[in-house]
Parts: structure tokens; sequence; C-alpha cells
């Protein structure tokens, strides 16, 4: 600590009893953390593959997209980290997608009433996972081939 | 506390009368990421595929390469005001806050400039062999 304080502290997630609309909070924060890291650099790297031309996009297909049937040990690895990295983006996009929508109607006032604010919250998480499981299925379907 | 003098507010007793114009920002850049991120997700979706020269010629539209630059001003600009809120929130030490701000400044402004221009030079100059 750089400087002693007096002022009260907010406590931290271990002292609150789980909710959805304290759930929702905190995801809230790490989805937007994974976006702005994970998914972001993942989106730059994507544009500039694109912008470099065919041999630099090959370098992104084959470490991200799939490396093939003889891609060696450290590039398939790769290929089910960046699976692994897509989904949790995806999910992670939807999730706060879908949260700051829920921000947006609380932003105007409404929504604060208890059963209204839980049922949204748990609305927020049902239809992320919902949209991520349409994504994955369309993804698999057309750009893997599965 | 405080009694509202200006020493006061400077101790952090009182507001640095700022907090508005940073929440306004950050609904503002979150609607812009709502409709921008949308018409990348719809954009992807129609895609015929994916090879690096339909994506190239696709990039190199007006009609993408515009709203692909402002959506990439509307997301790292707020993904730099939520992470400094997250740093403000965790980083309490005030050496480690100013450095985790400049690391955080230099990360959205470099990403999106370097992002911008990748946009920009395939629009202006066409798509590279």
């Amino acid at each position: 600590m750089g400087h002693k304080t007096t002022r009260p502290l907010s406590p931290h997630l271990q002292i609150y009893r789980w909710s959805p609309q304290m759930a929702i909070s905190i995801m809230h924060r790490a989805t937007g953390f994974i976006l702005a890291t994970a998914g972001m650099l993942t989106l730059l790297w994507w544009l500039s593959a694109i912008g470099g031309g065919a041999s630099s996009y090959a370098v992104f297909q084959k470490y991200v997209v799939s490396a093939g049937d003889d891609g060696s040990g450290f590039e398939l690895a790769c290929n089910w980290f960046f699976r692994l990295v897509a989904l949790t983006v995806t999910f992670s996009f939807f999730q706060h997608l879908f949260s700051g929508l829920r921000h947006f109607v609380l932003d105007m006032g409404a929504g604060y009433e208890l059963k209204t604010n839980r049922t949204w919250a748990l609305a927020a998480f049902v239809a992320a996972i919902f949209a991520t499981a349409l994504v994955a299925l369309v993804v698999a379907s057309r750009v893997i081939g599965v | 506390m405080g009694s509202g003098t200006n020493i006061g507010k400077v101790r952090g007793l009182g507001s640095a009368k700022h907090g508005g114009s940073h929440w306004i920002s950050q609904r503002t850049t979150a609607v812009g990421n709502l409709l921008l991120t949308t018409w990348l997700v719809a954009s992807l979706l129609l895609m015929p595929n994916f090879d690096q020269a339909t994506l190239a010629l696709w990039l190199a539209k007006p009609s993408v390469a515009v709203p692909m630059i402002l959506m990439l001003v509307s997301i790292f600009w707020h993904a730099r005001l939520g992470l400094q809120v997250l740093i403000e929130d965790y980083v309490h030490d005030d050496a480690l806050k100013f450095g985790a701000m400049t690391l955080l400044n230099f990360y959205v402004v470099g990403g999106a400039v370097f992002g911008i221009f990748t946009v920009a030079k395939l629009a202006f100059t066409g798509a590279a062999a």
C-alpha cells in the first residue's frame, strides 16, 4: 500500500452470497478484461494477417484456425489453444453484450425491483450461453468442417 | 472529513468533477460497440469464404474499411475506460497504479493505431499479393 487509508473499503467477492445479480456484475468485468486482451489482440492479428498478404494470412490460418492433417504437434496444440480462446472470447462477447444491454436499462432507472433485477440477470446469462452455442455450431459446421 | 476547501478536494475528500464525462464516454462507446460489432458479426456470418484474397478485397472496400476503423476507435476507447476502472479498483499502490495506467494508455493507443493503419493501407493501396 502506497498510503494508509482510514476510509471503509468495499468487501470483496468472498464476502458476498452468490446470486445472479452479483455474478453478472463481476462477469461483466471479467469478460470485459478478456475481450480487451485476448479478443482485441486476436482481432489485430487477424486484420494485419489480411493486410500482410497470402503468406501472412497462411501463418494466422496455420496457428489459429487449422494446421491441417500434416501439422506438427506444436501447431495442433496451438489450434486447440486458440479454439479454447475463440470459445472464451465468443462467450465473453455475448455475455458482455447482454450484460451491457442490461446496464442501459438500469441507466434509465428501470429494473431495480428485486425480482425483475434477478430475472434479467439470469436472462442475460441464458442468452449469452445460447448465442455462444449457436455461433460454435455455425463455425464448427462451416469453417472447421466438423 | 473535508470541509469542502480546495486543499480538502486535492486530498481526495471531494469530487474531482470529472466522473460524469467518463461515465458518458463509456456509454457512448458502448452504443458504438453495440452497432459496430453487430455489423462485424453479421458480416462474418455472411462471408462466402475465409480466403485471404476474399477478406482483403472485402476489407479494402470503403463500406467495410470505414465501419472497421470506427469499430477499432470505439472498442479501444471503451477498453481504455473499462480497464482504467479495473486498475483503479484493484491496484492500490500508487506507483504500480501509475505504471499500469501508462502501460494501458500505450496498449490502447498503440493497438488502435496499428489496426487503423492496417485497414487504411489496404483501403488506400489495395491488397498485397
